[in-house]
């Protein structure tokens, strides 16, 4: 007889609403009931308005429910939750629920569906079949199927993947390494935290090919300390490919080794920039370092190395298992593929959205979001963390594309959205974007260093009248264009994007005594 | 499978410095490659801060001067010089959660406890720290508080959660 199964997030933004307590609830009423059931602990699938949301399987395939309190399980029991019992929580099928249906889930397939740590699952879901693939490929033959892909690094900068493989692949090194940035420090994004605690074993299978292209043999995964929960279920996956022979000595059949390690980072948002990433995975201060050398000839260790984000690592997969042309299908002029979209903030359905490319701001904020959970009318979106652009609604027709949001001045960066409603002030952000600068600052270059703490001045004699209006805001944008062209890296370089986009769009706000104004969120 | 739990909810209470405990660990990590920052975040775990004689036995055991390892411990937001208190809330300050009101919780925080960031409350129970996304920003305002994660907070189940928080062990 097969027993009841039942599937529960154990991801943080779950966890964060009570998941353990509704596991608990559940565990309790099913033993009081004599009920043999199995709880899986899975990812999230990233409707997070409706975290936690319990699903059960049926003959008819799975059904969930969600919100879940700890309080509504004997209701739940009560109405019939192992055959998929009607209810005011109940949601049907979640392929069905409409934010899902609506997406193209190639990165985010198994996520929130699997165990994330069972090799078994990974497996029956399709997982191993791009490294599969890869093993019996010559490495620049992975390669090419990567830069036809059109693959572009899922980070910030956008950069063709399959170009910087190339790049490595071709560099004379006695050593090489493949580096995932897993330091996703962007408000308003948490995709590759959802991915290494709902799918790990996709980014180790993505680091696996990308070292079997590059000729790498060891591979590390720097991730921020943050995110406590990713850092163990990520170790424990690392730790179960290398049980079953997936990572060491041998990759799955193949001749070359690969390992992972997973290192910790300690609070340092720069650490995200690539370079400085790399420093601090060599034990220094998190200190950019000038280009060239890219890391590609000289990164990690002196040696040429691989650096990606999660998603550009666990997107690879997809573009082994099924084709470069399959990959290039989706997407939307030169961005191919799908983006994890990340709906944050002051939203009414918040969660992950993945899609290809090409949806407009409007349609992700108003229809798929579904406007703000305030109900007060949108004003302003933060598009790309806190060194992306301010959008007004006027902008609303931007498709989600990196070239589209460059044309207007802003970048989609890793994906992340951030909806605020009226009662943001938008020269308290402006001012905000400077202050994070200069409190992240990894003070390697002037610009950056001097600049933003400068800017911060600035904006508070602006808002507090001193001096002549005109003038001020003529320094505040030469200040900015200093900052962009003149700092080593972005941290620096983009401040400048919430910055004049906040004094471009909502002029209104910048008006001196403003900020005393009542609308202040701060 | 069980779920694995994040080490910084299973650890032990960090014990006063021991210089032998410090040698071992030392020891055990000195030979990776870039071993300083796991080194650190192993020093802190076992004794709550990176204390000075730490510092010195790593600069030793790596072959770098004092200074460069006081630098290292410096950049970092997570390493300090002294044990926090008996619990750690790290509240979200970035912008998902100043978009649901985050900044007023923050105010509300601070003025419960009598702290400001990175302070600990008198009786040492809690410190309370600034920290710039959770990536719990769809679930916002968001808290982390000793690794387990706490989103949709509210002023009532912000007050609620300090004072759990600062009931004793």
């Amino acid at each position: 007889m097969t027993s009841l199964r039942c599937f529960l997030p154990c991801d943080a933004g779950a966890l964060a609403v009570g998941a353990d307590a509704v596991a608990a609830a559940l565990r309790a009423g099913l033993e009081r009931r004599g009920l043999a059931a199995e709880i899986v602990r899975t990812g999230s699938r990233g409707l997070y308005w409706l975290e936690p949301m319990l699903e059960v399987a049926t003959a008819q395939g799975r059904v969930a429910y969600g919100p879940v309190a700890a309080g509504d399980v004997e209701s739940l029991l009560d109405a019939g939750l192992a055959s998929g019992g009607s209810h005011a929580l109940r949601l049907g099928a979640p392929e069905q629920i409409p934010f899902l249906a609506r997406q193209a889930r190639l990165s985010f397939a198994r996520c929130g569906v699997v165990d994330p740590t069972s090799l078994e699952e990974y497996a029956a879901h399709g997982g191993w079949r791009g490294l599969e693939r890869a093993v019996a490929t010559p490495p620049a033959e992975i390669v090419e199927a990567v830069v036809r892909s059109g693959l572009r690094g899922r980070g910030g900068a956008g950069f063709p993947t399959g170009i910087k493989w190339r790049t490595a692949l071709e560099a004379a090194g006695a050593r090489k390494f493949v580096v995932c940035n897993a330091d996703e420090g962007d408000s308003g994004t948490f995709a590759d935290r959802m991915l290494m605690e709902g799918d790990p074993f996709s980014l180790v299978e993505g680091m696996a090919i990308a070292g079997l292209a590059v000729g790498a043999t060891r591979g590390y995964v720097y991730v921020r300390s943050e995110y406590p929960h990713a850092i163990a279920t990520l170790r424990a996956a690392v730790a179960a490919a290398r049980r079953a022979g997936i990572l060491g000595p041998a990759v799955i059949g193949s001749k070359q080794p690969f390992e992972i390690e997973v290192r910790v980072g300690a609070g340092a948002y720069v650490c995200g920039e690539e370079t400085a990433l790399l420093e601090s995975l060599e034990g220094r201060r998190g200190q950019v370092r000038a280009r060239p050398p890219l890391p590609a000839h000289r990164g990690l260790f002196g040696c040429p190395t691989v650096v990606n984000n999660v998603l550009t690592l666990a997107a690879v997969p997809f573009v082994l298992a099924e084709g470069a042309d399959a990959y290039a299908a989706f997407g939307f002029g030169r961005s191919r593929g799908t983006m994890p979209i990340q709906l944050a903030g002051n939203v009414r359905r918040g969660g992950l959205f993945e899609v290809a490319f090409g949806l407009t701001l409007g349609e992700l904020v108003d229809d798929v979001a579904g406007g703000t959970a305030s109900g007060c009318p949108v004003r302003a979106v933060q598009v790309g963390g806190p060194l992306g652009a301010y959008f007004p609604r006027a902008l609303f027709d931007t498709p989600f594309d990196y070239e589209a949001f460059a044309a207007r001045d802003g970048l989609i960066g890793h994906g992340g959205v951030v909806v605020f409603d009226d009662r943001v002030d938008m020269a308290r952000q402006a001012r905000f974007a400077l202050e994070f600068c200069a409190l992240e600052s990894c003070g390697k270059c002037t610009p950056c260093r001097i600049g933003s703490v400068r800017g911060t001045e600035l904006l508070d004699r602006l808002l507090r009248g001193e001096g002549d209006r005109a003038a001020q805001i003529a320094l505040l944008e030469d200040l900015c264009e200093t900052l962009k062209l003149g700092s080593l890296c972005a941290l620096g370089g983009f401040t400048p994007y919430p910055v004049t986009s906040a004094l471009r769009h909502f002029p209104e706000d910048f008006r001196a005594g403003q900020a005393e104004a009542g609308r202040s969120i701060l | 499978m069980t779920r694995p739990a994040p080490e910084t909810v299973t650890r032990p209470a960090p014990e006063s410095f021991r210089p032998e405990l410090a040698a071992e660990i030392i020891a055990a990590g000195a030979g990776e490659e870039g071993a300083l920052l796991p080194l650190l975040h192993a020093l802190q775990a076992a004794f709550g801060c990176v204390p000075d004689p730490a510092i010195s036995m790593l600069a030793e055991a790596l072959n770098q001067t004092r200074a460069d390892v006081y630098g290292v411990v410096g950049f970092y937001r997570d390493f300090r010089r002294e044990p926090a208190g008996r619990r750690v809330l790290k509240l979200c300050r970035a912008e998902a959660c100043q978009a649901m009101g985050g900044e007023a919780l923050a105010a509300q925080a601070r003025a419960a406890l009598g702290v400001d960031w990175d302070e600990t409350t008198r009786d040492g129970q809690l410190t309370l720290e600034a920290v710039y996304c959770l990536g719990l920003c769809a679930t916002a305002p968001a808290a982390l508080l000793d690794g387990q994660p706490v989103g949709r907070l509210t002023r009532e189940r912000l007050l609620a959660l300090l004072d759990a928080a600062r009931e004793p062990a």
